[in-house]
């Protein structure tokens, strides 16, 4: 059976992970490669970099931090934050990274999308949704969420898939950071609407929260700051899921 | 021991090295028909779309090589379709070293399979040591039906090859390069034949 993924994400910043992490058997927390390291071990199916780093130097940090991940962690991961070209791509997948997640770029030049997938396949291309709940339904959002673009996720979510994704990585804006759960309605409705699969981000505080969205239909599930302060240890997460009849790798 | 990765500029080769790496083995990435000839191991990885693939290794005259080759040969993800006979995936007449063909997974299935799934009936020195139903990572939208020459299953949610062998020639589906420990066992094994 085809299980169903647990995805760390981290936050990069000029080649360090930044957001707090709680680690105590790590000598430095803001070693990417070591975090990454440990979640592997500890039985994280992917893992995805966001990097946030705004310099000239990002091209190159962030090649050099792609290969050391390769060179150390033996599982797929996803590379995403500012990729808006061809050439962006080529260097990160280059140095073996497995995915790369465009957002802001696709919005602004939906051609992109079909640009990747008919370069790398559409095994490559992951489109994050940034999407947020509004009296209106839930609508797209851009520029780190203070963007109405106009676009109703769902029809975004059909349109990226037309178009050559590979993958949705939806995160519910409204949620995130509450440690409230998933958005489940959007999370569900789109997973069964696209035929690619769809990582439900955004929200998760516990591991019922994780059972629910993958009731809800998501294929896989992702998560920063619970993982990074071990309120949820992913061992744990893993046995739970099971228990509760959801296929997992463990 | 010699070990060569083709590099026809359509695989993904880093991860594959530093998987090798990892086993302590340096292999040489080449395109050169007298490097591949000499090797003792040969490693066939792929990423993208097959019939671009096909073009590449014409390009590189390596559809002529690649089915001389006697020395155990190993094909990963679209460098096992290659072998194959022929893909629905442009309509693409592969290199036909191994006679089954590929195929899209049906229409009302999430594509691409992606993730980690198990691995079933298992046969041979490839797969010595590694459990049934054992996980690897899996990202692909075509497949290799079950034939006589499946060396190892895995399901979505019907049953395909996860591994083919025909004679030296080799390969598997999944990503044995990002299959965590049990990928690393399966690539040490290939590196035993």
């Amino acid at each position: 059976m085809l299980t169903k993924r647990i995805i760390p994400c981290l936050d990069i910043k000029n080649g360090r992970t930044v957001k707090g992490v709680r680690f105590e058997d790590i000598r430095d927390a803001g070693d990417p490669v070591e975090l990454a390291a440990l979640y592997a071990k500890q039985g994280a199916d992917e893992l995805v970099f966001l990097d946030i780093t705004a310099t000239n130097e990002k091209r190159k940090t962030l090649r050099e931090l792609v290969r050391e991940v390769a060179r150390h962690i033996d599982i797929p991961f996803t590379v995403g934050g500012g990729i808006s070209a061809i050439e962006d791509v080529e260097v990160l997948l280059q140095n073996g990274a497995d995915k790369v997640s465009v957002n802001s770029s696709a919005l602004q030049r939906p051609e992109l999308i079909t640009e990747l997938a008919n370069r790398f396949g559409s095994q490559c291309v992951t489109v994050a949704v940034d999407t947020k709940h509004t009296p209106e339904g839930w609508k797209v959002f851009s520029k780190a969420g203070t963007v109405d673009t106009g676009l109703y996720a769902l029809d975004w979510a059909k349109e990226v898939v037309e178009r050559g994704a590979g993958e949705i990585l939806l995160t519910s804006m409204s949620n995130d950071g509450t440690k409230g759960g998933f958005a489940l309605d959007i999370t569900g409705e789109i997973s069964k609407t696209v035929a690619v699969p769809v990582i439900a981000s955004g929200g998760a505080g516990t591991m019922q929260h994780f059972l629910d969205v993958f009731e809800a239909g998501a294929d896989a599930a992702l998560a920063a700051s619970i993982f990074h302060f071990q309120e949820v240890p992913l061992p744990e997460l893993k046995q739970f899921l099971k228990q509760n009849h959801i296929d997992v790798r463990c | 021991m010699k070990t060569v990765i083709v590099d026809y500029k359509a695989g993904n080769v880093q991860s594959v090295l530093f998987a090798l790496e990892r086993l302590g083995v340096n292999a040489t990435v080449t395109c050169d028909a007298e490097e591949i000839k000499s090797a003792d191991k040969v490693i066939f990885p792929g990423v993208g779309e097959a019939s671009s693939a096909m073009r590449a290794l014409k390009a590189h005259n390596l559809d002529k090589l690649l089915p001389t080759l006697t020395q155990p040969f190993l094909g990963v993800c679209l460098g096992m379709q290659l072998l194959c006979q022929h893909s629905e995936e442009g309509d693409t007449e592969m290199l036909g070293i191994i006679p089954v063909p590929v195929k899209r997974f049906k229409i009302d299935l999430k594509v691409p399979h992606m993730g980690w799934n198990n691995l079933h009936h298992l046969k041979g020195d490839l797969f010595a040591g590694i459990q049934e139903d054992e996980y690897a990572y899996f990202v692909h939208s075509f497949y290799a039906p079950v034939t006589e020459f499946t060396i190892a299953q895995s399901s979505y949610p019907e049953p395909f090859s996860a591994a083919l062998q025909y004679k030296n020639f080799y390969a598997v589906q999944f990503h044995t390069e990002k299959s965590g420990a049990p990928g690393a066992h399966i690539l040490q094994n290939f590196l035993n034949l």
